[in-house]
């Protein structure tokens, strides 16, 4: 017993020595998503722990599908759009800003670090500012530690 | 044929749905006529023991209430389950936590010192006493339930087959539900699908509101009792914080026909997996602000954004309740 108690604790030291975060990030198709793209074209790294879902604009980001993420394992969230008055859409990432920042007030309140969720504005010719972020997120999150959702 | 057999229980509740049923009016004595009820009982005198000794499924329908928030709660749930053929979770608190569902804010630990030590109204002599699960007396130990950490709703429990949403359900949905019922009784018709919504619309309840809708535009949020509201605007255009928009129709816009800002009882409407989500949504749509320093100064105007956007369902929300260690479990 006492073993196996030992083992565990010997597991989760290590898990935690050897935290990989895991980052969900929402790209817009328009910039963010191009700017990723030409990170890679250019060969520029960019951190491997962020997990890309391209969507069509970051205003079409739900604040459910961001809870969903973090319900289903993300310890940091990140949502990249176009600057203001780029949006391919007009005033998307607007709604965009405004839903993060009351979505931040929300987790806030959730009990929940609300800096695991970011929101930056990336272009598609920003290929440095997404392979910048992309690891300052993910060892700002590293740091921070494994997001544990505690249901009972 | 013998009667149909109902059953009816209150969980975590504040009697508001035993209220509710009651209010059908002379529709109670079809339903007395109809079904032999073998458990009711906050009208009835039953036993926990009669609901033991009963076979398994004997029980037809069972309409429980109330969230499942101690251990004679999730005891009662379970044992309903296994005698009844259909468990039907009756309001807001077996379908989402409803108001005691807000006590997902604390645990209990921190709800216990609150209630026992620190209360105000407490006396010198009773502070710091907590209520123990055994307590031993001249005749022997007696035992309360255990006061559990988090609000369930029933279907985190057990396995529901339908809900009547609502807080409470309104009164002509539960006398169509009970027609529903008795007709497909009688009849043989074919059930609904298992998990359907009952007593309710599957739109929102801006969908049922007379009030005139404008292109929205939110400079300010006003509480209640800093306005008074012109009543055929919509509200949430005047800048009152009203959930219609993200809860499901039914109640027949009761609150916003009455000068009052809908306050989600119904629950999210169909295809919503966390309603306050939603209303983050809808709200970041029409508040007017070009910068986030504009929209933080508009949107801290919410009072206590968490209870007001999930006051229903924050033990259905997608994390179910307030992490007391800040995401950090361990």
């Amino acid at each position: 017993m006492e073993t196996q108690e030992k083992t565990i604790e010997q597991k989760a030291v290590q898990a935690k020595e050897k935290f990989e975060p895991r980052i969900v990030g929402f790209l817009c198709n328009w910039c963010a998503y191009s700017g990723a793209d030409l990170a890679g074209v250019s060969r520029l790294q960019s951190s491997p722990n962020i997990r890309i879902i391209r969507t069509m604009c970051s205003g079409r980001v739900d604040p459910a599908m961001i809870l969903r993420a973090f319900e289903l394992g993300a310890d940091g969230v990140l949502i990249a759009g176009c600057h203001f008055g780029d949006c391919h859409y007009l005033e998307g990432n607007f709604k965009t800003m405004r839903r993060i920042e009351l979505l931040k007030m929300v987790l806030k309140r959730f009990g929940i670090d609300e800096k695991r969720l970011r929101l930056e504005w990336i272009s598609a010719s920003e290929a440095e500012k997404y392979a910048r972020v992309s690891f300052e997120f993910t060892e700002q999150i590293r740091e921070m530690g494994p997001l544990q959702l505690q249901t009972n | 044929m013998p009667k149909p057999k109902l059953a009816l229980y209150w969980a975590a509740s504040c009697g508001g749905c035993e209220i509710a049923v009651l209010d059908i009016e002379e529709k109670i004595l079809d339903v007395a006529a109809f079904f032999d009820i073998v458990f009711w009982p906050c009208a009835m005198d039953f036993k926990y023991a009669d609901v033991e000794a009963m076979e398994d499924q004997e029980i037809d329908i069972t309409l429980f209430n109330g969230a499942i928030r101690t251990s004679e709660n999730e005891h009662l749930a379970k044992l309903l389950r296994r005698k009844s053929k259909i468990l039907i979770a009756f309001g807001s608190c077996a379908h989402e936590g409803c108001i005691p569902g807000l006590s997902n804010f604390y645990d209990a630990k921190s709800t216990f010192e609150y209630v026992y030590r620190e209360a105000p109204s407490l006396e010198e002599g009773s502070r710091g006493v907590y209520p123990q699960p055994k307590t031993a007396v001249a005749e022997g130990e007696i035992e309360i339930p255990e006061f559990w950490n988090t609000v369930k709703p029933l279907d985190q429990v057990v396995e529901v087959d339908y809900t009547i949403p609502g807080c409470p359900p309104q009164s002509f949905q539960i006398a169509a539900v009970i027609e529903a019922v008795i007709d497909i009784l009688k009849t043989g018709k074919a059930l609904p699908p298992q998990g359907a919504i009952l007593g309710a619309g599957d739109k929102t309840c801006c969908d049922e509101c007379p009030r005139v809708r404008r292109e929205k535009k939110i400079k300010e949020f006003f509480r209640p009792h800093e306005i008074i509201p012109k009543e055929d605007e919509c509200l949430l255009d005047q800048g009152i914080l009203c959930l219609g928009p993200a809860t499901r129709s039914g109640c027949g816009a009761l609150c916003v026909k009455a000068n009052v800002p809908c306050r989600g009882c119904y629950g999210s409407p169909p295809n919503v997996h966390d309603q306050g989500a939603k209303m983050v949504s809808a709200l970041s749509s029409v508040i007017d602000a070009t910068t986030p320093e504009e929209a933080r100064k508009i949107m801290e105007k919410i009072a206590d954004p968490l209870g007001t956007l999930y006051r229903f369902s924050l033990a259905r929300s997608t994390f179910r309740r307030v992490q007391m260690g800040n995401g950090k479990n361990s």
